[in-house]
């Protein structure tokens, strides 16, 4: 009992002191790093602590397992957690690296997503004749009128069956979404049964290499090429938006209409002008926000899952920690008590400890992000878009993420020495120096 | 087991170290106990016991594209087909895109081919008899507090009205429950009549998204499939046909690789366990070298020696890992209702059995090494400390 509320009051304050300290911007936190080092070379009890933790950090060798359970124990944790965390920035990074503040996408009212929106020819001329949108060298809007359906073929690897988004274009595409690059064969011929096929798309599916032919309701289609567009795009298959609707029986109609702005500005009398409109009945956002949006779920539910997993592991690793601090406590508990009969005061003990858990933490979140870095970064996968289709996206362990994995390590170090920290100091000098 | 006593008194000589081990393996079988609950809610999708006897028809292209209405009465006459249901998925949006569940215009015989879903015969009638009618599971009516007779607006995002409104207006008649009422998973979804949605959709009437047909032998699944694709071979509205577990099984291994991702996370977790406690029992072990020396000079065989240390490195792993398992025993059921579908109701018999066995392997591992140390020690020097 009479440990146990001193030890309750510690706990309390650590989670007060610990939680603000996760939420600092880096350059705080090297602020802090350097007043610290400050202090150390400056005081007196600085230098105290800086000789205390040197004696410390001389012995790790002689207890490297027990001290390599702190880092592997936190390495663990940054690992799954920076591995998890990859996985939505890296999904949320392709689709807003996919969309553009001057480029805007038009569905049918209440569609929320390309697939479900039909706009009938009508519909798409009126759009394009709106005001804002930036003019090609012959005069024409730049708009691409677009057909966005889903065919269902064979996975690599597994084979069972999974969708590809097929986009029909309009004759401006090229224009439109500049980024994309033919990277082998040709673009497709309008008017004929070819397709261009994105590079992320000819990696996760059977058959669509270049020369191929897929059946579409009965039709061949030939694989003429395929592209790189560095962002979702790359998920799909493209083609003539006509030839595409008459493979799906859509008649004229498309699912929506994509345009280019003369500038970002521009969307206001845009979208006004759009809504002014009593025959269109249409939705209209840049790009950018589209696309977003669709990441937002994935993204989130990775971040909960990555927070909760890692939590749980840290946990463990915490208690891992205070296990292997306590035996160095315990075995160093003479040369302790040593320097306090010899004038060493508490503070020094009590942060020397801590430094040597930080440190170690240190050590370990560094080897969990590069472990994670190493493993992970641009690993592709992919998984079900709004599009009810595959989108393909790599890992991006990002410094942002690296940063964050670091804090949760040097968190958990801060909880898992500060006990045994505070056990050096208390230790009674006379009984600890007669102890073997 | 006589010496249980004695391996208990072992593992407590150092309270404090074995309760932080303790609590370090219960943390690492918590995180199992959670995922592997994860991963078993998506591996049942594709191995339902209910529904082995229907099979699903979609458009070959994809499972977005309509077929015609006209393929009903061919499919009903195939041999082997016992009777044949039909909808549309709408996709409809309650109040707000996170409010998501399924809902789906479906044939007025549906439910008759879905007999894990029970209603009473006075709501079945009411659902045939009412235009606009709607039926929704328990969980979901639940979820929203809807109650027969209410209301329920969806904003449509396929099919507008005729009159161009995204509104839909369903007036609720029933509410079905699960036949195995732990199967709450089910019970998120609407359903209400394809009659409304066809004669009120400005485009695309007389489609149809997907047709079930109901097999009158199950064995005779992949010969009915054949036939049925036969149908539209070669026509501009070819079919693919499945059984329902076949094509769930496909659907889920859309979204991730959930096995893949539960493995790597576990293999981490393990690994960095079976260091933590192997460090654990070599300390226990080493403190303990004069004590061991003292039960084999008493007559302790090496081998018992052996056995004792491993005893306690299994009973340490087991003590942690199923007060974890536990845990996670009693926070699936309250999670499972907040997160629908990723978490099955409760920590499968299956997972329990798998835990263990990790246990019992990982107490070997960690144990193996000090317990070789305690059976091959001297006695005359663990007695002199050397």
């Amino acid at each position: 009992m009479r440990k146990l509320l001193p030890n309750l009051a510690i706990t309390l304050a650590l989670l007060a002191t610990a939680v603000p300290l996760a939420m600092l911007p880096w350059p705080a936190l090297l602020a802090l790093a350097i007043v610290l080092a400050l202090w150390m070379v400056l005081s007196h009890r600085g230098q105290q602590t800086w000789a205390v933790t040197r004696v410390g950090l001389s012995t790790l060798g002689q207890r490297l397992g027990s001290s390599s359970v702190v880092v592997v124990g936190i390495a663990g944790v940054v690992g799954v957690l920076v591995a998890l965390l990859a996985m939505g920035e890296g999904f949320r990074a392709t689709l807003a690296e996919t969309g553009s503040d001057d480029t805007v996408l038009v569905t049918r009212a209440g569609a929320n997503a390309e697939l479900n929106s039909v706009l009938l020819h009508d519909a798409v001329v009126q759009i394009e004749q709106a005001p804002g949108i930036l003019k090609d060298a012959q005069g024409r809007p730049i708009a691409s009128p677009e057909l966005v359906v889903v065919a269902s073929l064979p996975r690599q690897g597994s084979g069972l069956d999974a969708n590809v988004q097929i986009r029909g274009v309009g004759p401006q595409v090229r224009e439109l979404r500049p980024q994309v690059e033919i990277t082998a064969g040709r673009y497709f011929e309008p008017g004929l049964r070819e397709l261009v096929v994105g590079k992320g798309a000819a990696e996760q599916f059977q058959g669509l290499e270049l020369g191929a032919q897929i059946r579409l309701n009965n039709q061949v289609w030939t694989v003429v090429g395929t592209f790189r567009a560095g962002d979702a795009f790359d998920s799909e298959v493209w083609a003539d938006a006509d030839i595409v609707a008459s493979t799906y029986r859509r008649g004229n109609s498309v699912t929506d209409v994509t345009v280019k702005l003369v500038n970002a500005d521009a969307l206001d009398g845009f979208k006004a002008a759009l809504a002014a409109n009593p025959q269109l009945k249409v939705d209209a956002e840049t790009t950018r926000a589209y696309f977003s949006k669709q990441s937002e779920g994935l993204s989130r539910l990775l971040r909960i899952v990555g927070s909760v997993v890692g939590a749980i592991m840290a946990i463990g690793a915490i208690f891992g920690a205070l296990n292997t601090m306590y035996a160095a406590v315990a075995a160093r508990a003479r040369e302790i008590a040593t320097l306090r009969a010899i004038g060493f005061r508490g503070l020094p003990v009590v942060v020397s400890v801590m430094l040597e858990t930080m440190l170690l933490a240190l050590a370990g979140g560094l080897l969990g992000a590069a472990v994670a870095w190493l493993l992970f970064d641009n690993y592709t996968v992919s998984t079900l878009s709004q599009n009810f289709s595959q989108v393909v996206f790599a890992f991006r362990v990002s410094p942002a993420l690296v940063l964050t994995g670091l804090k949760w390590a040097l968190v958990i170090g801060f909880i898992g020495g500060l006990f045994p920290a505070l056990q050096a100091a208390r230790l009674p000098v006379t009984t600890a120096l007669r102890e073997l | 087991m006589k010496y249980l006593h004695l391996i208990w008194a072992a593992l407590f000589r150092r309270k404090a170290r074995t309760i932080f081990t303790l609590a370090s393996v219960m943390a690492a079988f918590l995180l199992f106990g959670l995922l592997d609950s994860v991963r078993a809610a998506f591996g049942d999708a594709g191995n339902s016991v209910a529904g082995v006897d229907r099979l699903l028809v979609m458009s070959r292209i994809s499972m977005t594209v309509s077929l015609p209405q006209s393929l009903l009465p061919r499919i009903e006459a195939v041999p082997g087909v016992k009777e044949v249901a039909y909808g549309n998925w709408f996709g409809g949006i309650y109040q707000d895109p996170r409010n998501f569940f399924p809902n789906e215009a479906v044939s007025d015989n549906f439910l008759d081919l879905f007999d894990e879903y029970e209603m009473p015969a006075d709501q079945r009638a009411a659902f045939r008899n009412t235009r606009t009618g709607a039926i929704v599971g328990a969980e979901l009516a639940q979820r929203f507090g809807w109650k027969i007779g209410d209301k329920i607006p969806l904003q449509a995002t396929i099919f507008p009205q005729r009159d161009g409104s995204n509104t839909w207006t369903f007036d609720l008649v029933g509410i079905f429950h699960a036949r195995d009422r732990k199967e709450k998973n089910r019970e998120s979804i609407l359903f209400f009549r394809w009659k409304y949605l066809d004669e009120s959709r400005p485009f695309d009437r007389g489609r149809i998204g997907f047709y079930v047909a109901q097999l009158a032998d199950v064995n005779q699944a992949d010969a009915v499939a054949h036939a049925i694709d036969a149908i539209s071979a070669n026509s501009d509205h070819e079919t693919k046909t499945q059984s329902e577990n076949a094509f769930n099984r496909a659907f889920v291994s859309q979204f991730a690789d959930i096995g893949l991702i539960v493995a790597g996370i576990m293999s981490a977790v393990f690994f960095t366990l079976i260091l933590l406690t192997g460090n654990t029992m070599a300390q226990a072990v080493r403190e303990r070298i004069p004590e061991l020396a003292v039960l084999k000079t008493i007559g302790f065989s090496n081998r018992s020696v052996l056995g004792l240390v491993l005893a306690e490195s299994v009973l340490l792993i087991l003590l942690g890992g199923l007060i974890g398992i536990a845990l996670a025993a009693l926070i699936v059921p309250v999670m499972s209702t907040q997160v629908r579908g990723l978490l099955p109701d409760q920590v499968r018999l299956a997972t329990w059995l798998f835990g263990i066995a990790m246990m019992i392997g990982i107490g070997l591992v960690v144990g193996a090494l000090p317990a070789l140390r305690g059976m091959r020690l001297r006695i005359v020097d663990a007695l002199a400390g050397r």
